[in-house]
């Protein structure tokens, strides 16, 4: 690890002044991803500035009815907030599939959405990886890539993002909010992750410099019935190999509303629109979640050895939306 | 001693452990946390090519770094002489010829030692060193297929060979004839390992986490030429080994760069370097050929492994030996081969041979009783050997039955419907399986000095290693049965080599070896005090050795056995796997310490949970090098994988061990992961062959349609 | 070796088990690595260096985190306990014995980290949290009892290679007991 200055901010403004215009500098929130990074030389920052103390740790109901979420709160606090568990609970499970414990009561919201991927190649910086560093190949295409994207992928890059969390905000069509030496701006989840195309190491569309501020959710009664399940390698402490965040209102037979976020799948948590809009108004039964599931992964471009991927995201669906409906006739 | 009155056995009677209070409070100091004044962090750089030379070594771009106090490399480090056998009969591992040329036989060879006055600066430093290399095509392709590969003599032969083959298969009325394969598993002690040296008054002190600190000087004494009284190694407290704690490149670096330095230089292995330096299993492809008349007597049985060695070592993963004890046939055919590639050397882990091989043929004898419609536990019953199906020797004892027997009635297994694919638990399919498991019993020489203290208490000193076994509160035990003492009169000091040689904690010997040699030492002691006459201020002390005593043990097959069973639940929508509980059986001679017996056994089925559905060391073929290696790539089973476990054991003292020990520390694995793989095939009638059971093969598996039943 | 104060390293005092520990750290120093190497606090345990094993457990503010993963620089102000302040004194606390009486550690490396995790856990199931197993986490569905499943799922973060789960998770079931009787 390069050594490196470290400052600590108090408000928001003083921690994006900070910053500046250093590429050499990051923002350091609980540290699980970016403290791993620096001591295996994928992140070699010259200087941290330390955002763990901004008055961001707060959860809020919205006017509207939704919530609003300070960057710097962690996942525990997520996980736990009563409101979050109430309006959300698939927020809630999704968080508290990730992890571990000790790492949950480190992460901040704005941390875990700036994850770097978990591919092994990325991760070992004797490897070529894009990501890392552009132009010098990814070997996972013709090598391991067992857990890595079957959708949006391109050749350049078939790297997952490894959020829970992410996967059901983008569900809940959350909003990030962010601070800059220009002032605040405000981009929803699905525009934050950029395609990966032939550049995946520009990995979000946040302007350089900004600070996430805060994550918001806008009221969604459909959310009050929703399920997060994920599948790994182990039965817990560990990255999904495929995960979906499901909510769903259904009333006499008829999905009214519904969202779907599937997670290790792409590069980004894949909204899952196409299956949504064949499946709302239409009937809730397991054929119809079978054919919507079918449409959405239509797009998938599955390698060698992630082929099983399609059949488990189908397979989740299908699961997920079932105890759903069967939870709604209830 | 003539005052005492006769006290109630300690050992067969449950004890926390000595050093308890210790480890819970963090109080106990394992290696790399003894304070020396002027220590220097040395930190390890490793080759990132896989095959070929180096060219340079740029050792000046990284001296001038900050608080960077030396480089050693090839070009200036201090030859060692590794043409020795060392007290395990073989030869030393190949990466203690540290910095001894510039061939690089894999990816993660060590190539130089950065010295820096922290160790934040030394691993900085050995980043930031370039090394350049002259590089050549690896091959790094394990598979079953390889015609390079060829039989390799161990500690046992590399085939063995009787009957007609190819007749007794062709009369058999069944025929099962599989392959198996498991992955290349890393041991992943919780402790990477840790070595500090320094020259204490022309002695080389080195304070390690070892598995035999007498083996470990004895290395240190033959790489660096010293006299063996010159070389001291203590390991007092070690946070697992699983057979990956000997002598290996962190000692010699640590050794070098204190010689070099003349001050204390320690050297921790980080969690990836371990994935090259600390040896691993390795992968194995085996085949299975199992032919038996239509009541399921075997006609034969053949079993032939193939796993992988490096280009600088040939060391095999023996995992047809198992067949060699546990079932004979008309022909009875066995074959443990290697092929040799560009990748480190693999090693002793936990149950070597036992644990792959009995995943393949405990499977394969599952896949028989499913052909041959019998209960997979009377068809064991009929195939019990009289003698060694290979040797012909008798047994010392073989309660396998008896484990079998009451394993079965604890589990419920009488009330099991044989077909598979019938139980459901909401999205769950539930099965049951069970397998048997075996590992040798032996003893080696050990020595112990034993002291009557003049306060009335005892001191043990015996290099021993509790690696986690518990072997210091079973010594203790033990010591205190042997002197007719309450087990509070008597201290066992060890990890010291200079309390005299000893067996390693290893081969499931340490504990019986140790014990031997401690009774030995009462028995010499208790006369000598008989005689009378007090006790001096500086106490009575008696060694012992047991050398001419475990040379005249008969020759016999001894060993261990269990029967393993698992209960699991299958969703085959997600391919998860759950094991919902285990049961252990097992005869494994008379157990110490009810208390820390039970968690050997418990952790050894354990680690045939993680071996069955986790453990699986992925190795890119483009680099040659390991991709994830690290515990978020490289699952071990973690709390949520792992139900309740029961583990108990049938009454199987061993008549030929003063204590009755036969050794319990690997065999709890044995034969874990094929009751688990054969509980998934009673879930969802698919055979799972290949290790470990992931999410992926389930689901293909089941995707395919009830017309594959195989994976 | 201290550093002195520079742009890469910092005076900071740490407070460590209700004591004040000045110092000056490389800002690249882990708050494991400051405990470990600076402090002679040696009970918390190196196992991955990744936040990938938990054995560096620790409580920072009273809550578990692993000590690998947090920068000493960025731990100033903070209120950390490690395993040495865990025991009352000499008397070990209700974690600390169920793990000696029932054999909940064989190796003893993981042993500090599972038991502050378990310490700290059994204060979160008690303020309620849910955990990833728990069926309902809506609040109205109340606290979920700490079954042996609840306890797995919440100690998952700290690994055992020696595979000590089984009576690991019997002590902490023991040792919530006797907090919750502590508790009526």
């Amino acid at each position: 690890m390069r050594d490196f200055g470290y400052q600590r901010a108090h408000d928001v403004s003083g921690a994006v002044a900070l910053l500046g215009a250093d590429p050499d500098a990051r923002f350091l929130g609980g540290g699980t991803n970016l403290v791993d990074l620096m001591k295996t030389g994928v992140e070699r920052p010259a200087r941290l500035v330390d955002v763990r103390e901004l008055p961001l740790d707060r959860i809020e109901v919205t006017e509207e009815g939704g919530l609003r979420i300070g960057a710097t709160v962690t996942n525990s606090d997520l996980a736990a907030h009563p409101e979050v568990r109430r309006r959300y609970p698939a927020l809630t499970q999704a968080v508290l599939a990730g992890a571990s414990g000790q790492l949950r009561n480190m992460a901040t919201v704005g941390g875990n959405l700036l994850q770097r991927t978990r591919c092994g190649y990325f991760a070992d910086v004797t490897k070529p990886c894009n990501k890392r560093v552009p132009g010098s190949g990814c070997p996972a295409v013709e090598g391991e890539h067992r857990n890595h994207a079957v959708l949006g992928a391109s050749e350049h890059c078939v790297a997952t993002h490894p959020s829970d969390m992410a996967v059901a905000l983008t569900a809940f069509d959350a909003v990030v909010s962010y601070e800059t030496a220009d002032g605040p701006g405000e981009l929803p989840l699905t525009e934050f992750y950029l395609p990966v195309g032939d550049t995946p190491h520009l990995e979000t569309a946040l302007p350089a410099g900004a600070l996430i501020t805060g994550v918001t959710l806008p009221p969604a009664p459909v959310a009050a019935h929703s399920r997060y399940r994920k599948v790994r390698e182990r039965a817990s402490y560990a990255f999904a190999i495929g995960s979906l965040a499901a909510a769903m209102d259904v009333r006499d037979g008829v999905v009214r509303d519904v969202r779907l976020a599937l997670g290790a799948v792409a590069s980004r948590p894949w909204r899952a629109r196409e299956a949504e809009r064949l499946l709302t108004g239409g009937p809730a039964d397991a054929e119809a979640f079978a054919a919507a599931a079918d449409a959405e992964l239509a797009a998938a471009r599955p390698l060698p050895d992630n082929r099983y991927k399609v059949t488990l995201m189908r397979n989740l669906v299908v699961a997920v939306l079932t105890e759903l409906a069967e939870e709604a006739a209830r | 001693m003539t005052t005492a009155t006769r006290l109630t056995p300690s050992v067969g009677t449950a004890h926390s452990r000595v050093e308890g209070v210790d480890k819970v409070t963090g109080a106990a100091r394992y290696a790399g946390e003894i304070p020396f004044a002027e220590l220097a962090h040395g930190w390890l750089a490793l080759s990132t090519v896989a095959r070929g030379r180096i060219r340079s070594v740029e050792a000046d771009g990284v001296l001038g770094m900050p608080g960077v106090l030396a480089v050693l490399y090839h070009g200036n480090a201090p030859r060692v002489d590794t043409d020795h056998v060392g007290l395990l009969g073989v030869k030393p591992e190949p990466t203690t010829a540290l910095f001894q040329h510039d061939r690089v036989p894999h990816m993660g060879w060590p190539v130089a030692l950065v010295v820096a006055e922290t160790s934040e600066q030394a691993r900085e430093a050995a980043e930031a060193l370039v090394v350049t290399y002259e590089q050549e095509p690896h091959d790094v392709a394990f598979s079953g297929g390889r015609p390079d590969a060829y039989s390799v003599d161990s500690h046992m032969p590399g085939a063995t060979e009787k009957g007609d083959l190819e007749s007794e298969l062709a009369a058999s009325a069944v025929v099962v004839d599989a392959e198996y394969t498991t992955p290349e598993e890393h041991h992943n002690p919780m402790e990477p390992h840790a070595a500090t040296a320094h020259w204490d008054g022309g002695r080389l002190e080195v304070v390690d986490s070892n598995q035999g600190s007498t083996w470990v000087a004895q290395e240190l004494a033959a790489l660096f030429s010293l006299e063996p009284s010159a070389v001291r190694v203590r390991s007092e407290h070690i946070g697992g080994g699983f057979g990956s704690k000997g002598v290996r490149a962190h000692q010699v670096a640590a050794v070098m760069a204190a010689t070099a330095l003349q001050r204390p230089v320690r050297v921790v292995l980080t969690r990836r370097q371990m994935f090259s330096l600390a040896g691993y299993r390795s992968p194995t492809a085996q085949r299975v050929r199992l032919g038996a008349d239509a009541d399921g007597r075997l006609r034969a049985l053949e079993h032939r492994s193939l796993s992988v060695t490096s280009t600088v070592h040939e060391f095999v993963e023996p995992s047809s030996g198992p067949a060699r004890v546990m079932y004979d046939a008309d022909a009875h055919h066995t074959a443990n081969e290697v092929v040799r590639l560009d990748v480190p050397t693999p090693t002793w882990m936990r149950a070597p041979g036992e644990a792959p091989g009995s995943f393949a043929l405990e499977s394969a004898l599952d896949e028989l009783a499913e052909k041959c419609g019998l209960d997979p536990i009377e068809l064991r019953t009929r195939n019990e050997p009289e003698a060694g199906p290979v040797s012909g020797l008798p047994f010392s004892s073989r309660n396998l039955l008896a484990c079998f027997q009451e394993g079965a009635r604890r589990f419920g297994w009488a009330d099991r419907d044989p077909r598979p694919g019938l139980r459901r638990d909401g999205r769950w399919l539930l099965g049951t399986g069970t397998a048997a498991a075996s590992f040798g019993a032996g003893a080696a020489p050990s020595t112990a000095a034993l002291t009557a203290e003049a306060d009335g208490t005892f001191t043990v000193r015996i290099t021993a290693s509790d690696i986690g076994t518990g072997a210091r509160t079973a010594l203790t035990l033990i010591a205190a049965d042997a002197l007719e003492v309450a087990p509070d009169r008597v201290r066992v000091r060890i990890g010291d080599s200079d309390f005299g040689f000893a067996m390693i904690a290893g081969g499931s010997m340490g504990t019986r070896s140790w014990g031997w040699a401690i009774m030995a030492a009462a028995q010499e002691l208790r006369e000598r005090l008989a005689l009378g006459g007090g006790i001096p201020s500086e106490g009575i002390t008696v060694r012992s050795d047991t050398s001419a005593a475990v040379g005249a043990l008969a020759q016999k097959e001894r060993h261990s056995f269990g029967a393993q069973f698992a209960e699991v639940a299958v969703d085959v929508t997600t391919g998860e796997v759950r094991v919902r509980r285990m049961l252990g059986m097992f005869a494994a001679g008379r157990i110490v310490n009810p208390l820390t017996a039970r968690s050997q056994f418990t952790g050894g089925m354990i680690w045939g949970i993680s071996m069955a559905l986790h453990e699986e060391a992925v190795r890119d073929r483009t680099s040659g090098g390991h991709v994830g290696a690290d515990l978020a790539g490289y699952h071990v089973a973690a709390h949520a994988d792992v139900p309740h476990i029961e583990a108990d054991w049938v009454d199987d003292p061993d008549p030929d061990d003063p204590v009755g020990i036969k050794g319990i520390g690997e065999i709890g694995i044995v034969g874990a992961a094929a009751a688990i793989a054969n509980a998934v095939w009673h879930a969802t009638g698919v055979r799972h062959r290949n290790l470990p059971i992931r999410p992926d093969r389930v689901l293909l598996a089941a995707a395919a349609g009830t017309g594959a039943r195989d994976a | 070796m201290a550093p002195a104060p520079s742009s890469t390293s910092s005076a900071i005092t740490l407070t460590i088990n209700g004591e004040k520990y000045p110092l000056s750290v490389d800002h690249r120093t882990t708050l494991l690595d400051a405990l470990r190497e600076r402090l002679d606090l040696t009970g918390t345990k190196k196992g991955c260096d990744q936040g990938q094993c938990g054995a560096c457990t620790v409580l920072v503010d009273g809550r578990r985190a692993v000590a690998c993963l947090q920068l000493a620089v960025a731990a100033e102000g903070r209120e950390i306990t490690t395993i040495e302040g865990v025991a009352d004194g000499e008397r070990l606390h209700p974690v600390q014995q169920a793990f000696l009486d029932l054999d909940g550690f064989q190796c003893g490396y993981c042993t500090p980290g599972q038991i502050c995790s378990a310490v700290a856990m059994i204060e979160e199931h008690a303020a309620g949290w849910p955990s990833a197993v728990t069926d309902d986490v809506r609040p109205e569905a109340g606290p979920p009892p700490l079954t042996a499943e609840e306890i797995r799922e919440r100690m998952s973060g700290n690994l055992c290679r020696c595979g000590a789960y089984v009576s690991i998770v019997q002590a902490v079931a023991q040792a919530a007991a006797v907090d919750e009787e502590a508790a009526a």
